[in-house]
């Protein structure tokens, strides 16, 4: 029976696009697989690299885009009209740059992006090269989704906080940060979700990924078997998200 | 001492030419140890002028001095230190739900010199102090509203603050656990010698703690004064309205409207309203009456009340007698301070 390699990496982003070896080990398929689901079988090695990809993806340009879309969402929040630093200048322009970037479909984001991502990254194409559109088409909608979290702090706790001495930067980590840790995970879960729905599309510039897999496989060779495992491994990768995103939520609410 | 003058705040809303003066050239004073009382009706502007002393709203004009100290002239650091000692409490609490009864009072204590053992330390003492020691480790929501503003008196207390400025603090709470907290924040205001703010819609919640009450409408401080020349001697209609609530006597009123059989009179009857306005506990006023010109005196009901240590109060009665006597024993009340408002008149005249 034949078996394959299965390496357990620490995803990195080298510029080799190299990872970091944990272990390797052979894992002997059992027949079951072999047998009613030939072409996952047969491509197994490209599933994972796929997996792999979709990993990447999701990781970096989701831990990007949590970093960018919490300060932003915190800068809108804060410069709002009546918000504790209200800056007119400020707000109206991310609010108009948010708008802007979220109306444009991601497609088009991805190939639109190609010279920056050129310019940041090093290449436009591959996993490294949808990292800056990804990044991109995600920020805009989480920082949507923290300003939606902070708004869901009564008002009355910032006055409390100013009333009892409290600076801008105290009111921003002890009182909306702090207080709306549930929100914001909720809201991280669905952009973590949505961002998975994004990496699909990278293919489109080579990245590859599960989406590619299933679309160049599943779809394009009538490879059915490859497009429901894809579908079932999406699954339950949302629904490890979504559970985890969950208990963080609930571990916050009082 | 806090004292307020000619202060103006105006709110200009986006895209609206016109200006709302939420306050109006507001003058006043509050002593050292006062528990001063502001009363109005909602939109008055009353939390709008609260805000105006700890700078939560910047006035549009005039100067807020604390203790002789102009807070509009402080840089942002400075006022922060100033707000230290300016404790404030809510109509809705404003205690953090992820933080525990104890992580809330600490809340203030962070930054402030003190060490873990003593912050703990004070926490606890400010909690003993409220009386709801035993809830330390409690989240908010498992508290009732009572025990949630004594968590925020605690946590206004925290750094030892020299006023307390109360914003409706008891409008969201039943009347018993209102009557609860304005005991409390009498207490504080003994024990702690703290100069006490409170706003408040309820002539009630003034009654039973001020000292010292101004009426606002409209953006404007329309009558102020101690309050018990203020109960006694009410000059604008609105302070005469609130003051009406609190008593039932406004009740014979309506009796008399609707001829109702408890206000119906015989000949040589008089239905009166004794208004008492400094009351010689002393002197048993109507009985008196009663014997010195032979009458007959019948209390329908009476509403006295101790406010600021002295009593006040009306008193509905009906009174027999011939013409003559009757009008004696009337002036013979009106000269001991009490006003007497003949309401419905049935003597036989002489």
């Amino acid at each position: 029976m034949p078996g394959f390699l299965l390496e357990m990496q620490l995803p990195g982003l080298m510029p080799d696009g190299g990872w970091i070896l944990l272990a390797k080990k052979t894992i002997t398929g059992p027949a079951f697989i072999e047998n009613s689901l030939p072409n996952v079988y047969a491509h197994w090695g490209d599933f994972l690299s796929a997996m792999k990809d979709t990993l990447i993806m999701e990781l970096w340009a989701g831990s990007v885009s949590f970093l960018i879309g919490l300060i932003l969402g915190i800068v809108l929040t804060v410069t709002r009209p009546g918000g504790i630093l209200e800056n007119r200048i400020i707000y109206q322009t991310l609010d108009k740059i948010v708008n802007m970037f979220r109306s444009i479909p991601f497609i088009i984001l991805l190939t639109a992006l190609m010279p920056l991502s050129r310019l940041i990254m090093g290449t436009a194409i591959y996993v490294r090269g949808a990292i800056v559109p990804l990044v991109f088409g995600c920020t805009p909608f989480f920082i949507r989704q923290v300003e939606a979290a902070l708004a869901q702090t009564d008002y009355g706790l910032v006055e409390a906080a100013l009333s009892m001495g409290c600076s801008p930067l105290d009111v921003i980590w002890r009182v909306y940060l702090k207080e709306s840790i549930g929100h914001i995970a909720r809201g991280t879960t669905i952009t973590a979700i949505s961002l998975l729905g994004l990496t699909a599309m990278a293919g489109a510039v080579g990245a590859g990924g599960l989406g590619d897999f299933a679309i160049r496989y599943g779809h394009d060779r009538n490879m059915t078997d490859i497009t429901w495992i894809t579908v079932l491994v999406l699954v339950i990768a949302v629904s490890i998200v979504q559970t985890f995103g969950g208990w963080v939520a609930k571990k916050n609410t009082h | 001492m806090i004292e307020l003058i000619h202060v103006k705040k105006e709110f200009n809303e986006n895209g609206r030419s016109e200006t709302i003066h939420a306050v109006n050239d507001v003058s006043l004073t509050v002593e050292d140890g006062d528990i001063y009382g502001i009363i109005g009706f909602s939109g008055a502007g009353k939390s709008t002028l609260v805000r105006c002393i700890n700078l939560l709203g910047r006035p549009s004009s005039g100067q807020v001095l604390i203790d002789g100290r102009n807070m509009m002239e402080l840089s942002p650091k400075e006022l922060r230190e100033a707000r230290k000692k300016i404790g404030m409490i809510f109509q809705h609490f404003n205690l953090m739900p992820s933080r525990t009864v104890e992580e809330n009072v600490a809340f203030p204590l962070k930054g402030s010199g003190l060490t873990k053992e003593e912050i703990r330390e004070k926490v606890h003492r400010l909690l003993r102090l409220v009386e709801i020691e035993e809830k330390a480790k409690d989240f908010p929501a498992q508290l009732s509203g009572g025990q949630k503003q004594r968590v925020a008196i605690a946590r206004a207390l925290a750094n030892d603050p020299r006023i307390l400025l109360c914003d409706e603090a008891t409008s969201a709470l039943d009347p018993q656990t209102t009557a609860s907290i304005l005991q409390l924040i009498k207490k504080l205001n003994k024990e702690l010698g703290l100069t006490v703010v409170v706003i408040t819609h309820e002539m009630a919640v003034i009654k039973s703690i001020c000292n010292k009450v101004a009426v606002m409408e409209h953006g404007s401080l329309v009558e102020s004064g101690d309050i018990f020349s203020v109960f006694t001697d009410p000059k604008q209609q609105i302070t005469k309205t609130f003051i009406r609530t609190t008593s039932n006597v406004s009740k014979v009123y309506e009796l008399v409207d609707t001829d109702s059989d408890v206000v119906r009179l015989e000949t040589g009857e008089i239905l009166a309203v004794l208004h008492y306005k400094q009351l010689l506990v002393s002197e048993p006023l109507i009985s008196t009456a009663v014997r010195r010109f032979d009458i007959s005196l019948n209390i329908l009901f009476a509403d006295i009340e101790i406010i600021d240590d002295k009593s006040i109060g009306d008193t509905v009665v009906i009174m027999h007698g011939d013409y003559e006597n009757l009008t004696r024993a009337i002036e013979y009340i009106e000269s001991n301070h009490v006003e007497v408002e003949v309401i419905k008149d049935a003597r036989i005249s002489a």
